[in-house]
């Protein structure tokens, strides 16, 4: 495996093992008791089914596309669980555990690669923005967010209702594009309550960290005056500790940190991606040995929590919420053509005005029949 | 009634839309403590603070990228651009990000970032200081695009753009910085723009009425068509000058009134002619005006070619001797 030697070379902080093993680093707590746990298991499968419901709905051709998170749920998740509810997020195209967690309706996602509507949810009711598409541009966002922030006198007050972060998602990918630097800079400089959550699936696309950076991604925060911290993203536990202190830091007003969340996309880059053109079943099945759901399903079976009611019934919530969302998504119906020019700009503009009042003109002259709906 | 230049019309403007709203921020290259390499924002850091009159790090994507965040947070950015050619390492940030917010959240979500960029050669500069680059931002869908041309419109039209919910992309004339002219008291106040009073800033006015050609142009040019319209009415011509103003939305309304009575168009522009907004305003005026004209519309602008060294820019920016030359062409049909 490419990543071995970065992975058993560097630090990297892990609560839980792979097999369900409580381990107690030094500086590092257990934040979730076994109530929050349950929860936390809860997502992390919910949120693998929603993810293989949607692979499967686009094969099905009810998607035009899915970036599936497969093998990321415990990145996502432990991460968004750790944010406070004013806490704001800004998150790539694949963070459907983020998502979820921040309690957007799954259908929503779906529309977005359907290609309904440009998947709007109300980033103000759920304190997350929009995907961002363009790799690294939100990261930027997130920062301009976080000054905002500070500017609102909602930092270091000691409140913990007012206090708020920003969690700023990218990949190893995008730690390539200037505009993650700039925001590391911007948000270095300006001592920003944002924390920078590299999930490092070790793929951008087909391309390895080893072609994105020369040292561990972690360590780039060094350079840029803030810490930076390397979690194993399979550890939900230790994710959700690593990213709450961070978080913590930022809303005390003691500026930025970067997480890098070590983890191992699962599923193709896209459903549009054939990962077996850049990567061997072995290097899949070595990392399946790690899988972030199967280590909590282990420790809460050992430790009584998880008893077979409690698990049984995830899995039918499971069933019940792919069948849901089969079912609507399957209902979506197409919106009318009119759509397109509406909400380009919130003050009238004369050529988008002009565009549409010519487009309605022309869909008229057709006979009732022909008009497509 | 004052006289001031347009970097002063421009800074009192500025200082109006600081007070008028806690949320309005500058923030730019040495904005601050210098105020402005063009003096721009000269003493606003001072009087406003530094937390609303941001000295940015010097990174173009990250400022417009740090603007859309503080917008998203319910912030009135105002961006400096320092110079027309650095804007490019922000396209991303403006063309896909800026321009696009409102229309992705189906409107749930408000940018309201005005970008303003010095724009146009004339001042002897070294490469990437002189150029025009309004087309590719017009062209973009979701950003609003307007330049203005003299110290009462500069400072009443950034009153407004600061006032809106959609992202502007502001163009200075820089080569006009320095020009006086006399500024109602209103416009310098503010109260004309806090009342209401002012005129959409995307529409056009005709500067200049005259009847046998129009002079359509923006920005720097719109001093070159007067001069040129005066130069022209020694000759006997009488030329009307609209200063467009808005380059997106356009307004045309004015511009085919003006064309319907005059019946021949020359448009006049730095940016090179191949593509820029001249293509667009003949394509829609002749659309609109076909029976009307008399001539095809003549483009006058810079050639295809990068902008020159600045012993040659006089060749290459529409003068006005360029300006009669196509009055000419258009008056010979």
């Amino acid at each position: 495996m490419t990543d071995d030697h970065a992975a058993t070379s560097e630090p990297m902080i892990q609560l839980l093992t792979p097999e369900g093993e409580r381990l107690r680093p030094d500086g590092h707590d257990w934040l979730l008791d076994d109530d929050a746990l349950r929860a936390t298991y809860r997502d992390l499968v919910l949120v693998r089914r929603l993810d293989v419901e949607a692979t499967a709905l686009q094969r099905q051709g009810e998607l035009g596309l899915w970036a599936p998170l497969l093998g990321q749920e415990a990145a996502q998740v432990g991460s968004a669980r750790a944010m406070a509810p004013q806490d704001h997020a800004f998150p790539t195209y694949r963070e459907h555990g983020v998502a979820w967690c921040r309690g957007v309706d799954p259908l929503r996602l779906l529309r977005l690669f359907r290609g309904t509507d440009g998947g709007a949810w109300d980033p103000a009711e759920h304190h997350l923005h929009l995907y961002t598409i363009v790799i690294g541009a939100q990261v930027l966002h997130a920062t301009g967010y976080a000054m905002g922030v500070q500017r609102d006198g909602a930092v270091g007050t000691g409140d913990p209702a007012r206090d708020a972060a920003v969690l700023a998602y990218f990949g190893d990918g995008a730690s390539s594009q200037g505009d993650v630097s700039e925001a590391f800079v911007f948000a270095g400089v300006a001592n920003a309550p944002v924390v920078f959550f590299c999930q490092n699936n070790q793929f951008a696309i087909s391309v390895p960290p080893e072609r994105q950076t020369r040292l561990p991604l972690y360590r780039r925060a060094a350079g840029f005056g803030f810490p930076g911290v390397r979690v194993d993203g399979n550890d939900v536990v230790a994710v959700h500790s690593v990213t709450s202190a961070a978080l913590d830091r930022a809303r005390r007003g003691e500026g930025p940190t970067l997480v890098e969340a070590y983890t191992y996309r699962m599923g193709a880059h896209t459903t549009s991606d054939d990962p077996t053109r850049y990567r061997t079943h072995a290097d899949v099945e070595q990392w399946r040995e790690r899988d972030p759901i199967l280590r909590v399903r282990r420790y809460l079976e050992r430790s009584g929590s998880g008893d077979p009611a409690f698990l049984a019934g995830v899995e039918a919530e499971a069933d019940a919420l792919a069948e849901r969302l089969r079912a609507e998504v399957r209902a979506l119906p197409d919106p009318p053509p009119s759509a397109i020019f509406d909400h380009v700009h919130h003050a009238p503009h004369a050529q988008v005005d002009a565009d549409r009042a010519w487009f309605e003109q022309y869909q008229a002259g057709f006979e009732p029949e022909e008009v497509r709906r | 009634m004052t006289a001031v230049s347009l970097a002063k019309a421009l800074n009192t403007g500025l200082r109006r839309a600081l007070e008028a709203d806690p949320k309005v921020l500058v923030m730019g290259e040495d904005v601050g403590r210098l105020g402005g390499v063009f003096r721009v924002t000269d003493g606003l850091q001072k009087d406003f603070g530094d937390d609303r009159v941001i000295d940015t790090p010097l990174a173009e994507s990250g400022i417009v990228g740090t603007a859309i965040g503080l917008a998203l947070r319910g912030y009135r950015p105002i961006v400096e651009i320092q110079f027309d050619g650095f804007v490019y390492p922000a396209f991303d940030q403006l063309v896909s990000q800026l321009a696009k917010m409102t229309y992705r959240s189906a409107g749930l979500l408000r940018v309201p970032v005005v970008v303003r960029i010095p724009f146009g050669g004339g001042i002897g500069a070294v490469e990437h200081h002189s150029e025009s680059p309004e087309a590719y931002f017009a062209h973009t869908a979701g950003l609003r695009v307007v330049a203005c041309a003299d110290p009462a419109d500069a400072c009443t039209t950034i009153q407004q753009v600061a006032r809106g919910d959609d992202p502007v992309i502001f163009l200075e004339p820089k080569r006009r910085y320095w020009d006086r002219a006399d500024v109602d008291d209103a416009v310098l106040d503010g109260s004309l723009v806090r009342e209401g009073r002012a005129p959409d800033p995307y529409l056009a006015r005709i500067v200049r009425p005259g009847t046998d050609a129009t002079l359509a142009a923006y920005g720097p040019t719109v001093r070159t068509a007067l001069d040129a319209a005066d130069a022209a009415a020694a000759d006997g011509r009488s030329l009307e000058v609209v200063d467009l103003r808005g380059l997106s939305p356009l307004d045309l309304h004015t511009l085919v009134g003006s064309v319907t009575r005059t019946r021949r168009l020359v448009v006049v522009h730095e940016a090179p002619v191949f593509l820029g907004m001249g293509a667009e305003i003949a394509a829609a005026v002749t659309e609109r005006c076909f029976y009307h004209l008399e001539a095809p519309v003549q483009r006058v602008g810079g050639f295809h070619t990068p902008y020159p060294a600045a012993r040659l820019e006089e060749h290459y920016l529409p003068d006005v001797d360029r300006v009669l030359d196509a009055v000419d062409r258009a008056l010979a049909f």
